[in-house]
């Protein structure tokens, strides 16, 4: 690491460098180099089959699930190698928390969902701690007032929005650095995605969040970064505004004109 | 004629009808006059079904109609007149003089049936040209009216569907009708068994000591108590003692840790151990498990310890009922979606934190579905039981004990000599009748579990 990219890692929370991944024989994605900092939100979009997903788990190594899948290239956090052998996974999930496309909370109580990662962790030191953990991170993802009064009902009852809020509080009770959101609203109705917009708007400055989206609209309102996939490559990488009002490249504004994706 | 001479002529009419009606319908097709409706084929076997299904419909009618045909005509007859009017002896010398007609030379017992012989198989061969002559005559009939029939715009296609359809439907109603046959026997004679000895005795007595007697109540006991402990001890305690840990282990080792191609190996061999015959278990349980555990109980001074034990049935049982939880469990935990497994791996959860605290409780009324029906199976096996855990009905705890369950009695009731009127071999039929009704409600309840989860997660 040269000490040029040391000075951005100062401010810099995740950096990706040159990064490749296979499925098998199959190039996925093509020598990747972005920067995630802690101020800004940044979305990832792109048409349908373009990468953005498969990049954003290799984040936090969520890709390691599918044995045919191999990345190369430097991935760090905080400066530190995540591919490392040094690294360990568990804790490198624990600080790279994951929002998944479909709300998947589990079949337990409200309570027991977000008390899960704590408990794993060791987090509380009794049972008012956890309590404590439990309430602010359900005030945080903004579902505390819906939910206060049936903390013991399945998670699973509660409506697509409010599951996917409190995947957002399961991800934030065990004090994440960074968060990552895989198409986060591609399964809600229009007024629970703006729920989930303002909330990501609260969130961000807490936490570097990344947010892959396919709803370019998304990703103008709450993101301040934005890169633009195509083909397994990105393209470009900018201020959101700048990207949406002057891009640089000409796929990039076909994309965002809407000639294809 | 004999019926396999009968059957092969039926082939053949019916080979030929089909090429006759095929043939038929090919010449529309020729003659260049509109499209056929169906295939040629098609009335082809229309032509061929109907020149043989009424015959065979009349053969098994016939058959069992023309032996009372035929006594009938041998009893009008003026030279059996003088019969006796003994119905037991009338029978034995009508039976005789049949099989004398059917075998000439036999030596006759009552030398009236050998009077009687020449006359029924005078009779039976006039009776069998009849049947003989009206097969074909219908055969011939069918064919007639079938090809008749047979026009360009004839829907032949969709009468052979409908044939198709109603052998399909016997076919599945044969496994019902015999089912139910089965239960109405077990209902029959049980109740016959409940008529000499009272259900309270029997469902609630802790004694059992059936004895070779027709005679009721001659100081036999018919308490099944210890049977049911024995039962319950071995093939729900003991056996899935053994099967559940193991079984939901080794399903959680194949679906969660095992690489693709440890697991193509493991999954069949698993499979196999539930393919080996039942009683190949029972030799390994009877002659190499329960003699080690007799001397391993010596050893630890158990003085009471005997070479036929539950403990020996027990756990080569739970053993052979691992593959089949194994594989429920695995069905179940595999359909668990993977969103969960990915959202708890995502929180920073290790493998086995994820599938302790989200995987199995998710998967867990599958699993219990799968242990309620391994539960059923085992009480009601047979062979490892009759062949390890032995015949003295004690009701006890000790698993290095003889117990008995309620299969092996059935098999002891039911060998040897057999009087069917004896309440020692009816309650074989009674006790049946309690596995039956048990592993029914065993199966209902655990499918009921099974196709709930299911749902829940489609």
């Amino acid at each position: 690491m040269n000490t040029e990219t040391t000075n951005i890692a100062s401010s810099n929370k995740m950096t990706t460098r040159n990064v490749d991944v296979f499925y098998g024989e199959k190039q996925a994605i093509n020598g990747v180099s972005i920067d995630i900092d802690m101020e800004n939100v940044t979305a990832f979009i792109g048409p349908s089959g373009c990468g953005k997903s498969t990049f954003l788990r290799t984040m936090n190594r969520m890709n390691d699930t599918i044995p045919s899948c191999r990345v190369t290239g430097e991935i760090t956090l905080d400066g530190e190698d995540i591919y490392a052998p040094s690294m360990d996974v568990v804790q490198l999930r624990a600080r790279v928390g994951m929002v998944f496309q479909k709300p998947n909370p589990f079949p337990k109580s409200i309570y027991d969902n977000i008390a899960y990662g704590p408990r794993i962790h060791g987090l509380a030191s009794g049972k008012d701690e956890l309590d404590q953990i439990v309430e602010k991170s359900l005030q945080r993802a903004g579902l505390w007032n819906e939910v206060k009064d049936r903390l013991n009902e399945s998670g699973t009852a509660l409506s697509g929005g409010q599951q996917q809020r409190l995947c957002i509080a399961r991800a934030i009770a065990v004090d994440p650095e960074v968060i990552l959101m895989d198409e986060p609203c591609s399964a809600l109705d229009p007024i629970a995605t703006a729920k989930i917009e303002e909330l990501i708007h609260e969130l961000r400055g807490k936490y570097a969040i990344v947010i892959v989206t396919h709803n370019m609209q998304q990703a103008a309102r709450v993101s301040q970064r934005t890169a633009f996939f195509h083909l397994g490559t990105m393209v470009e990488y900018g201020d959101t505004s700048e990207m949406f009002t002057n891009p640089q490249e000409e796929r990039t504004r076909d994309y965002i004109t809407g000639r294809y994706g | 004629m004999t019926g396999p001479a009968i059957l092969l002529l039926l082939l053949g009419l019916g080979l030929i009808s089909w090429i006759f009606g095929r043939a038929k319908a090919n010449r529309f097709i020729t003659t260049g006059s509109k499209n056929l409706n169906s295939l040629p084929n098609y009335h082809g076997w229309y032509t061929a079904l109907w020149a043989i299904v009424p015959a065979l419909i009349f053969v098994a009618i016939w058959s069992s109609v023309s032996p009372a045909l035929v006594t009938d005509s041998v009893l009008s007859n003026p030279a059996a007149a003088e019969l006796t009017d003994n119905g037991f002896q009338r029978g034995a010398i009508l039976s005789e003089a049949r099989a004398i007609a059917n075998n000439p030379g036999q030596k006759a017992f009552n030398p009236e049936a050998e009077q009687l012989a020449p006359l029924y198989a005078q009779a039976q061969s006039y009776y069998d040209i009849v049947g003989t002559l009206a097969v074909i005559l219908l055969c011939f009939a069918g064919a007639a009216y079938a090809f008749i029939r047979i026009r360009p715009d004839f829907r032949a296609r969709k009468r052979v569907e409908q044939v198709v359809m109603i052998v399909l439907l016997m076919a599945s109603l044969i496994a019902i009708i015999a089912t139910i046959g089965i239960v109405a026997s077990l209902i029959f004679e049980s109740a016959r068994f409940f008529g000499m000895i009272s259900p309270i005795d029997f469902f609630f007595g802790t004694e059992w000591n059936p004895k070779n007697t027709s005679v009721a109540g001659d100081g036999e006991d018919f308490g099944a108590i210890p049977l049911f402990w024995g039962t319950i001890f071995i093939g729900a305690i003991i056996a899935m003692a053994i099967a559940i840990p193991f079984g939901l282990m080794s399903a959680v080792y194949l679906t969660q840790y095992a690489r693709p191609n440890v697991r193509k190996w493991m999954k069949p061999i698993l499979e196999v151990l539930a393919g080996v015959p039942t009683v190949v278990y029972g030799y390994f349980a009877a002659l190499t498990v329960a003699p080690a555990l007799r001397d391993f109980a010596a050893a630890i001074g158990i003085s009471n310890a005997t070479s036929e034990s539950a403990l020996a049935a027990g756990l080569v049982m739970g053993v052979m009922i691992i593959p089949f939880v194994s594989s429920m469990a695995d069905d179940s935990i595999a359909a668990v979606p993977s969103s969960m497994r990915d959202g708890s791996l995502a929180m920073g959860a290790t493998k086995s934190e994820t599938i302790k605290k989200v995987l199995i409780p998710a998967a867990l009324p599958g699993v219990v579905g799968g242990v309620l029906l391994a539960v059923s199976r085992a009480i009601g096996e047979t062979m490892i039981v009759v062949m390890a855990a032995g015949l003295a009905a004690n009701l006890t705890a000790n698993p290095f004990a003889s117990v008995t369950t309620v299969t092996t009695q059935i098999v002891q009731l039911l060998t040897g000599d057999s009087d069917f009127n004896s309440p020692k071999v009816l309650a074989a039929f009674a006790l049946g009748l309690t596995l039956f009704v048990v592993t029914l409600l065993l199966n209902l309840v655990a499918l009921h579990i099974v196709k709930r989860y299911r749902e829940a997660y489609e």
